[in-house]
């Protein structure tokens, strides 16, 4: 079954074709179920993978499928294989599992779409890079899947282009991942050039004998890649605005999968971070947790309710990192898995919720939507609870085994943390109680949406806001039924990784082969961690009171909460503006100087002085043929010269 | 014996190609190159490649000054040349400079090479010419054995310049007056660009 | 040394003179049919060596060679015969001078 690997990747691949083929013509619903049956395919083969390896002794879970040799040049020599490892079938069976629902789900959200079959073709188009990115045996295979989620995500957030607002950015989005591709490109260069190979296994066997100067530099570089891609700071300003596509894009892409791959990446590479300097990894924690407390804080001032998701992603993935770094690799896959089940349930319920009002998304003009849509509300608050962190719900457990990890690597580290998880609970208290709970404010909702304009990327391109509004409702069921599913994820995701035991370790065990030994053990005892845990959830219930007794008794003012500049993002977006539009254009100039001047004026000299010399030359072209035929006996008299002048020497 | 037949075929040949180049008229220029050709024969002869010698005959002297005889007569092109005039500047003289120092080049070669040459080496084998096997044999044998790969070349060679030879000189099967009228203009479009009916002239 | 006892060198000068002929004839004539007829003369100085290089050398690689030299010139002449052909079809009496149109 191992070698029928590339089944995972062939089925979005062959979807993704006969899309592109037939997908007009296949129209709606059947080019949804097309998207869906390819992804459920490749979920499927996925599964099987699983079990197959699941069904070999721990130290055999790693093998090659080699598909053909892809750029055989000299010694740079790069196959086409597929690494199956339990590292990167993890990552396949969430991406394959979740995407399918989320296809699902698509197939109710863009009813009526337009471009409904495009939609899809682009999403199974995504699948395909994406499970390329996961399973590619090389870096450069890698690379390949990391473009082309790249440009797929660039797509789908501009999916309605015709809005000017939706093309740029995409374009923000597509500008600002380059930034991070280019670390990722010298980062492959380097591996080349001082190991001889890009093939993971191959750098991981040398990994040991590295220079540890080497290796920084490689870890730096691909943590560049990893901010860029996994929205890090300072490169996490095209996340909040990527929120402009589809709801089930923001779900897919931009929380459950493609934003993870920064991370999956640095987890991959973990022999590289463990032969680096100590400062890489520090660097990495340091921004992770930088970033989850910035993404955090700014989540708290938000009023469009995908920028709040999308802040928290921001902030989740900050997690991610802050395990990383820590030496916590384990921890960051349980939540990268936990926070892609939660995640997109969250999202996918701000969709429907978004749908049944009509494409609004300013939560000032939601509430007391749990009667209307109780399914909706219902799955919602089991991811609420997920993220804010109260057990036995799926991103307790991941969370506060991050923070156990981080409180073992570093105090501040874990006092990060510690108050990015309570504002964790408020931002997403504040969110569900100003949208499923209180008094409707949907009458009066068009009024604030036009006096806050700049705050919300309003989902335009299907809805209308001058159609008669009917009252708020729950969605069909294909947009329901992956709701609940999610939902039970979400709720039990945390039983695979549970601290009380080794044997409930789970994940742990299963991951060990992909981390040669790398994975931080937790120093501190059992009783400190009951009370890390403890200090945790009093944290959440702290976070939550706090939004309660704002948004729901009115005992506060809100004002007080929602900062102007953590509405702003605390102007990143402008300080980047300032830079790229002052220094960096001028460095920009004086490149394009240089190259007009020097490299295009070298081409162009060039070909100048071989056209002077071509019209002097010309001339010996008499078109008479008998010219060409006495130069031509000349030079055999000059060969026969110089043959006899070199004899006689 | 041997040197005197050397010595008249020598005098044949370069009497003949002295012709060729100098006679104005073309038909005599054909029939001095036979003269050169049957002298070539002769050296053949004198060399022992008697089969060679018949081919150069058969195929030289036979069918290839045929054929430009045949040419001369169907083109009407046996005026004679002006050979007093030379358009292009200098090219007589240099020519014979160019043709003289070929000759003395080469001729060094010979001189200085040809006692190196001779003898170096003795072939042995089906190549050897000391066999007991007949001339035609021996050129058979091994033409068809270590030389079949050039010899099938040679055909698909031959198949071609037929190809290319029925190509360039058929005609069109067009109505007599569309034909005269598509020439008109190839002659027009000689002077000046006529895309139009030098594209209908060439469709054919 | 030949069968016949006369020298190679004999051969290789008379090839020699034949040739430079053939190319001074070559550059000075300017009927197309007579320029062919002074390249089967250089042709013919190139057999002649190679007929006689075998003979010296022992070798019928030497004839061999003038086989195919043989089938060369031969195409070369039909080939060229048809380009006469073709041109004097378009402008009649036309000299190598005459066709120019190539010139740069």
């Amino acid at each position: 079954m191992l070698d029928a690997a590339w089944l995972i990747c062939a089925f979005p691949l062959a979807g993704f074709v006969l899309l592109v083929l037939f997908g007009r013509r296949l129209g709606e619903p059947a080019a949804g179920w097309l998207a869906t049956a390819a992804m459920t395919g490749a979920f499927a083969a996925a599964a099987a993978v699983f079990f197959a390896l699941m069904s070999r002794d721990a130290a055999d879970r790693r093998f090659v499928v080699t598909l053909f040799e892809w750029i055989p040049a000299g010694d740079f020599a790069v196959d086409a294989g597929l690494l199956i490892d339990p590292l990167s079938v993890t990552m396949a069976l969430f991406v394959t599992g979740v995407g399918a629902l989320i296809h699902v789900y698509a197939i109710g959200y863009m009813h009526g779409d337009g471009d409904f079959a495009k939609f899809f073709t682009y999403l199974n188009l995504f699948a395909f890079s994406m499970l390329v990115l996961v399973l590619g045996d090389n870096l450069v295979l890698t690379f390949l899947g990391w473009e082309g989620v790249g440009a797929c995500s660039y797509l789908l957030i501009s999916f309605w282009f015709s809005d000017e607002a939706n093309a740029a950015a995409g374009k923000k989005a597509f500008i600002t991942n380059r930034v991070g591709d280019w670390g990722f490109m010298l980062a492959i260069f380097w591996c080349f050039a001082a190991l001889g190979s890009v093939r993971y296994l191959d750098l991981f066997g040398v990994a040991g004998s590295l220079s540890s100067t080497t290796a920084t530099v490689i870890v730096v570089l691909l943590f560049a890649a990893a901010a860029g891609k996994s929205a890090q700071l300072p490169l996490f300003i095209w996340l909040p605005d990527a929120m402009a596509g589809p709801t089930p894009v923001s779900a897919l892409i931009h929380a459950a999968t493609m934003v993870t791959a920064g991370v999956y990446l640095l987890v991959r590479v973990n022999p590289l971070i463990a032969a680096a300097d100590s400062w890489a990894p520090e660097l990495i924690a340091w921004a992770g947790a930088g970033t989850a407390l910035f993404a955090a804080a700014a989540a708290t001032a938000q009023n469009d309710i995908k920028k709040v998701l999308a802040y928290s992603t921001v902030s989740q993935l900050g997690y991610m990192m802050l395990a990383v770094g820590s030496g916590a690799y384990v921890a960051a896959v349980f939540h990268m898995v936990t926070h892609a089940f939660f995640k997109a349930l969250l999202f996918l319920g701000a969709g429907s919720v978004i749908h049944a009002l009509h494409h609004k998304q300013d939560m000032r003009g939601y509430g007391a939507l749990r009667a209307a849509m109780p399914i909706t509300a219902g799955t919602f608050i089991v991811g609420w609870l997920a993220i804010a962190g109260v057990p036995p719900f799926a991103g307790f457990w991941s969370k506060d085994e991050i923070l156990a990890h981080a409180w073992d690597h570093s105090v501040a580290l874990w006092l990060v943390g510690i108050v990015t998880a309570v504002l964790t609970a408020f931002y997403m208290s504040r969110l569900v109680f100003m949208t499923f709970f209180g008094q409707s404010r949907h009458a009066v909702a068009a009024g604030i949406a036009s006096g806050d304009g700049s705050a919300s990327d309003v989902d335009v391109g299907v809805g209308s806001g001058s159609e008669p509004h009917e009252p708020p409702h729950e969605p069909s069921a294909l947009m329901t039924a992956p709701l609940v599913v999610l939902a039970g994820a979400a709720a039990v995701a945390g039983f695979i990784n549970l601290p009380f035991s080794s044997e409930l370790h789970f994940l742990g065990d299963w991951l060990a082969p992909s981390l040669f030994g790398n994975e931080a053990h937790l120093a501190s005892g059992a009783a400190t961690q009951w009370l890390l845990a403890v200090v945790s959830l009093a944290g959440a219930a702290l976070g939550i009171a706090v939004a309660a007794a704002v948004y729901l008794r009115q005992r506060l003012p809100a004002r007080r909460f929602e900062r102007p500049a953590a509405a702003r993002a605390f102007y990143f977006d402008e300080l980047w503006t300032r830079f790229v539009g002052g220094p960096g254009r001028r460095g920009f100039e004086a490149v394009a100087a240089f190259d007009a001047g020097v490299i295009d004026g070298a081409v162009n000299g060039v070909g100048r002085s071989v056209r002077a010399a071509a019209v002097t030359l010309r001339r010996a072209q008499s078109g008479f043929v008998r010219s060409y035929a006495l130069l031509t006996a000349a030079g055999a008299v000059a060969l026969l010269v110089w043959f006899l002048i070199r004899a006689s020497v | 014996m041997v040197e005197t037949v050397f010595a008249v075929s020598a005098v044949l040949i370069l009497a003949g190609a002295v012709g060729v180049v100098v006679f104005r008229n073309p038909v005599h220029a054909a029939l001095s190159l036979v003269l050169t050709l049957l002298g070539v024969a002769v050296l053949f002869v004198l060399n022992d490649a008697h089969f060679l010698a018949a081919v150069q005959v058969v195929v030289y002297a036979g069918a290839i000054v045929i054929l430009f005889l045949f040419v001369i007569m169907l083109l009407g092109v046996d005026t004679a040349e002006k050979l007093r005039v030379e358009p292009i500047a200098g090219q007589r003289p240099l020519a014979v400079v160019v043709g003289a120092a070929l000759a003395a080049l080469l001729g060094t070669v010979v001189i200085i090479g040809a006692d190196v040459l001779t003898g170096l080496r003795r072939s042995a084998g089906e190549r050897a010419l000391d066999g007991s096997a007949s001339d035609i044999e021996r050129i058979g044998r091994v033409l068809f054995g270590e030389f079949a790969f050039a010899v099938e070349v040679t055909a698909a060679l031959l198949t071609v310049a037929v190809v290319g030879a029925v190509v360039l000189t058929r005609r069109t099967s067009r109505p007599r007056s569309a034909a005269a009228a598509a020439d008109a203009s190839l002659q027009d479009s000689d002077a000046g660009p006529d895309a139009p009916s030098t594209d209908a002239g060439r469709g054919q | 040394m030949g069968p016949a006892g006369l020298s190679v060198g004999w051969y290789l000068a008379l090839a020699v003179a034949l040739f430079a002929v053939g190319g001074v004839g070559l550059l000075v004539r300017r009927n197309p049919l007579v320029m062919f007829m002074c390249v089967e003369l250089m042709l013919n100085a190139v057999n002649v060596a190679f007929v006689a290089l075998g003979a010296g050398l022992n070798d019928v690689g030497g004839q061999i060679a003038v086989f195919f030299v043989l089938v060369v010139a031969a195409t070369e002449v039909v080939i060229g015969l048809a380009l006469v052909v073709a041109i004097n079809r378009r402008r009649a009496g036309a000299t190598a001078d005459d066709l120019t149109t190539l010139k740069g």
